[in-house]
């Protein structure tokens, strides 16, 4: 249970970003984009197939699948975003000098990563969730679509934003904020990219990247969690009608099994060490 | 008598953060202490060996050149920073200690507070973490503000307060919760002069309810207006140390503004000390204070025009005190 000084300084991390009106920003323009998107889904009902309507089954798979693509813009932004404001959270108050003010009172410097942390895991899950629950609820609206497990994809998505955002913290307590918000988009980057190649790996039996693949998701394990969350808001049918295409395997968006349950304890136990060496870090440091 | 303040300690184990309570004989150890503390950044050493004691309810002034190690060592005290080697304690305990920071205050010389914050939120939030009681935090902000000036400021934003206002608010800071110890790093340097008067009257009050003053200052009259003691650091360590008319007395002189005075009847006073040379400025080094009514008549007997006579102060004793080092 954190102490006290702990969720001090999460309200603070919150309150922070509502007067700094990043808050407002990001929820106008995430509902701007559903809107947009909505009106988007809402055009697959007047698709034709052969000079007929479409099927509604045909038109639910092509929902299934932009659903997936509009849900990894919003993972991205949750991606970038969890990175440049842990990135903030802790450098820029070095910089600007605000830590000089607070760390000589009565906490401890755990407290302050702590509080951060906390902080910016309810601003990730709260952002997460209204996203996703607002766009499934446009294109419920649009086509009568609504994917597999969208709570759980909701989760997922927070948990590799959570993922990376304990990476930047991790780098705030050593760099400058503009260095750990680009290392740390530039990583989720490979991380990506990784996750590709492990997958190709695997599918074409190429030890070499499968090992590379593997051991860099293992380094940063944020793709398996987005392959957990485009597991479950995969329907059934878009999977079957895959029909086992090794090819696939190169498409980011599309995953036949979802990784390893081992690999989301991995993410749990790898989130715990990195933010135990955030705190490590931070208390080590001269100010 | 002014001392060196390294020369009277033996040689403290390379500690970093003593666990062991601080080994004073008297019932109540002083309000801070540091014995032989070093601190190096890269290559180059901010402290070389710092040693004092400042005795509890004093004013104590800290003066010394950019770069001689000042803000490193009260950084080190509120337990910003880790000295290389060396012990260091505050009311007793060593640096860092967390139930002794929260009886300290602590102005920062180059900090800034959340300028999303209103003046009120940032006290509010200093009084939370500083464990201030609850049912205590509105009188405390009430006072605190008013103190420094910026009672009808509370509600405004940091954001849109002046670089010398939000020096005020930092004083402000400081003062919350009524600490035992507060350490002031360059007070006034945003400051205009009433500001800077409001300031020497608010530690004024802080000596008068026996609050330990730490005045890390490069305005020398004003530390020589407020401060019981001072000590000049030099180089990372402490090269005099003592009350202010100690300081002041150990190498009394006095500047004399002087026209049509030839080079060799200069060259005449040297029986009153030993003499330098600024423009129309004559400082006679050594002089006793009642050889300066004889030096006046010898300059003007010598056919030199006399128009100011002024007595050491603070800022000739440290420029020598560091010139010398």
């Amino acid at each position: 249970m954190p102490s006290l000084p702990a969720m001090i300084i999460a309200r603070l991390t919150l309150q922070e970003t509502v007067r700094r009106r990043l808050v407002w920003a990001v929820f106008l323009l995430t509902i701007l984009i559903v809107a947009l998107t909505g009106f988007g889904f809402s055009r697959l009902n007047t698709f034709t197939c052969a000079g007929a309507p479409c099927p509604a089954a045909e038109i639910r798979l092509a929902a299934a699948f932009f659903s997936i693509l509009v849900a990894y813009m919003f993972d991205s932004v949750i991606a970038v975003g969890s990175s440049f404001v842990a990135a903030l959270a802790i450098a820029a108050d070095i910089e600007s000098g605000v830590m000089l003010a607070l760390l000589p009172r009565p906490i401890r410097r755990s407290d302050v990563v702590l509080g951060k942390w906390l902080g910016l895991v309810a601003l990730i899950a709260s952002y997460a969730i209204f996203a996703y629950s607002l766009q499934f609820a446009a294109v419920w609206l649009a086509v009568r679509y609504l994917p597999p497990q969208p709570i759980a994809a909701a989760l997922y998505v927070t948990a590799q934003g959570v993922v990376l955002m304990t990476l930047a913290l991790l780098l705030s307590t050593r760099l400058t904020a503009i260095t750990v918000g680009i290392v740390a988009v530039v990583l989720f980057g490979v991380a990506w990219i990784a996750g590709i190649a492990q997958a190709l790996g695997v599918a074409f039996e190429n030890t070499v990247l499968t090992n590379v693949g593997t051991i860099i998701s293992l380094l940063l394990p944020t793709d398996a969690l987005w392959r957990n969350a485009i597991f479950n808001l995969e329907p059934i049918a878009a999977i079957a009608a895959a029909g086992g295409a090794r090819f696939l395997a190169a498409n980011p968006f599309f995953v036949a099994m979802p990784p390893p349950t081992a690999y989301v304890y991995w993410a749990i136990g790898w989130t715990v060490a990195v933010l135990g060496l955030g705190v490590y870090s931070f208390q080590r440091r001269d100010l | 008598m002014a001392s060196d303040g390294t020369a009277a300690h033996e040689s403290a184990p390379n500690a970093v953060f003593s666990k062991g309570p601080a080994p004073i004989a008297d019932a109540q150890p002083p309000a801070i202490e540091a014995r032989d503390l070093t601190k190096h950044y890269g290559k180059v050493a901010a402290l070389a060996g710092l040693t004092m004691k400042v005795p509890r309810g004093e004013v104590f002034g800290f003066l010394g050149p950019n770069g001689a190690g000042k803000t490193t060592a009260v950084k080190l005290f509120v337990g910003l920073a880790r000295p290389a080697s060396g012990q260091a304690w505050v009311l007793g305990a060593p640096v860092g200690d967390r139930r002794v920071r929260q009886k300290i205050g602590y102005l920062p010389e180059l900090f800034r507070y959340q300028s999303w914050l209103s003046a009120e939120e940032v006290l509010s939030l200093h009084c939370e973490l500083a464990g201030v009681p609850r049912q205590r935090r509105r009188g405390e902000m009430d006072r605190v503000l008013t103190s420094v000036g910026l009672a009808d400021r509370a509600k405004d934003r940091v954001g849109t307060f002046s670089k010398g206002m939000q020096q005020r608010l930092g004083l402000g800071v400081a003062l919350l919760g009524e600490p035992e110890v507060v350490f002031l790093d360059e007070p006034t340097s945003a400051l205009d002069p009433i500001g800077r008067h409001e300031v020497r009257e608010i530690i004024r009050d802080l000596r008068a309810r026996d609050t330990t003053v730490f005045l890390n200052s490069h305005l020398l009259g004003e530390v020589e207006l407020v401060c019981d003691r001072a000590a000049v650091v030099d180089h990372g360590r402490v090269i005099a140390i003592g009350t202010i008319p100690e300081l002041l007395g150990a190498s009394n002189s006095v500047r004399v503004r002087v026209t049509g005075l030839d080079p060799r009847g200069a060259a005449a006073l040297q029986r009153f000390g030993s003499l330098t040379h600024q423009g129309d400025w004559l400082a006679i080094i050594g002089i006793a204070d009642e050889s300066v009514p004889d030096l006046v008549a010898e300059i003007v007997r010598l056919g030199g025009r006399v128009h100011a006579v002024e007595h050491q102060t603070l800022e000739d004793r440290f420029l020598q005190l560091v010139q010398r080092e």
